[in-house]
């Protein structure tokens, strides 16, 4: 068990993963709206899928109101960088980056798709890694409502 | 090949389902969670049924030094042409001369949104599609970039995608390895602005050579005009029913 434990962190470590320092899970950024209402433990299992089924509803019959939206996603989960531009996909910390890393599961998404809001659409107020203890906390109170 | 054309709403299709908002009020997507947000949400929304999109280019009217157009397509959709044989195009302006008189013409080219597509004919995917009103898109979800497409085109409005792409407009994906061209503004259209970049450029240029509109609509000035006035299609030989027609070349 224990060497599971030290492989685990250590390959976390390896892919830049940033792991809370009492917990082997990644440091999910906090997003900027409301949660959603389904739970995150719903969208954290069927993203991929409603992000499917929604591509093809846009692309094909131009229906642009859908519950995935990449454009969508990384606004909300945009996440302040130390240039206080929201960070790319480039970075270990980005929001989809921070749990893609983890489960070793590659995006391909941003091949195409931006992966932040475009400049001029930046938030104004944009949280800061979940670092720090008091966004992690209001992060999940807000969550556990 | 014909690319036959459903009327939206002679069955129920997909979309007809999820605008009905009573018929699927709730959805369940898993075992004890219900997603109620689909339901009537998308009413009034996705292309609009019977429509063919199309452009009007007036070459008398499209002074040679001009190219508000492609710069205006440029920035709307992020590709940028630096004048590498690799750099995207997906509008240029081209130089018309009639060998004997001499006389020279200058207008933009860009995807014609054929009607009978030769790009959707040779396509190995399916990535290159006609949307029901008119606009022919690649769908990079399922492009392998095979440019099989920008052999078959032929009006060279289709560009392979070379290099890696960052900080794409979010309105207008794009990528490498992917085959793209004009796609008629249709973020731009699915929202109601019922216009392109281009056309807007040019109008605020003052040179009005651009008119959009639907063709199918009797009402639509681009209907009249094209009813009223000669126009003709480039390459007309090819029999392949454009949806972008010029005047005075
Ligand atoms: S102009 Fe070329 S890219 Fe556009 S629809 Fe026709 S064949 Fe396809
Ligand atoms: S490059 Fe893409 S769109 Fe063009 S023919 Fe190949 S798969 Fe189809």
């Amino acid at each position: 068990m224990k060497t599971l434990l030290v492989s685990v962190l250590m390959m976390a470590a390896l892919m830049g993963a940033p792991v809370l320092a009492e917990g082997l899970l990644p440091n999910i950024p906090a997003a900027l709206g409301e949660p959603h209402p389904e739970g995150n433990e719903f969208w954290r299992v069927n993203h991929p899928a409603i992000l499917s089924h929604d591509r093809d509803l846009t692309v094909l019959d131009g229906i642009r109101d859908i519950d995935g939206s990449i454009k969508t996603c990384v606004a909300c989960h945009a996440v302040e960088g130390p240039d206080a531009a929201p960070l790319t996909v480039a970075s270990p910390e980005h929001a989809c980056r921070t749990c893609h890393d983890y489960t070793a599961v590659k995006i391909d998404c941003f091949q195409c798709h931006n992966s932040r809001p475009e400049a001029g659409d930046w938030p104004a107020v944009l949280p800061s890694l979940g670092g720090t203890p008091e966004s992690l906390h209001a992060y999940l109170e807000r969550i556990s409502q | 090949m014909i690319i036959p054309t459903k009327e939206k709403g002679a069955d129920i299709s997909r979309r007809d389902l999820l605008k009905s908002g009573g018929a699927m009020a709730t959805v369940t997507l898993a075992s004890g969670v219900t997603l109620m947000s689909f339901g009537g949400k998308a009413a009034a929304d996705g292309l609009k049924p019977g429509a063919r999109w199309g452009l009007l280019i007036d070459a008398g009217k499209c002074p040679e030094d001009c190219s508000a157009c492609v710069s205006a397509c440029s920035k709307e959709h992020g590709w940028e042409d630096n004048g590498l044989d690799t750099d995207p195009q997906w509008i240029r302006k081209v130089t018309l001369r009639e060998k004997e008189t001499g006389r020279e013409n200058s207008l933009p080219v860009m995807c014609q949104h054929c009607d009978e597509p030769p790009c959707v004919d040779v396509c190995p995917t399916g990535a290159s599609f006609k949307r029901e009103d008119g606009i022919v898109l690649v769908n990079r979800h399922t492009c392998i970039g095979c440019r099989y497409c920008m052999m078959a085109c032929p009006f060279k409005a289709r560009s392979f995608v070379h290099e890696p792409v960052t900080d794409q407009r979010t309105d207008s994906p794009r990528g490498n390895g992917t085959v793209e061209g004009c796609n008629m503004c249709v973020h731009k259209i699915d929202r109601g602005d019922g216009t392109t970049a281009c056309v807007e450029a040019c109008q605020a240029t003052g040179n009005n050579a651009m008119m959009f509109g639907d063709l199918n609509d009797p009402e639509s000035d681009i209907a009249i005009a094209v009813s009223t006035y000669a126009s003709v299609e480039l390459r007309a030989d090819l029999g392949l029913n454009l949806g972008v027609r010029y005047q005075n070349i």
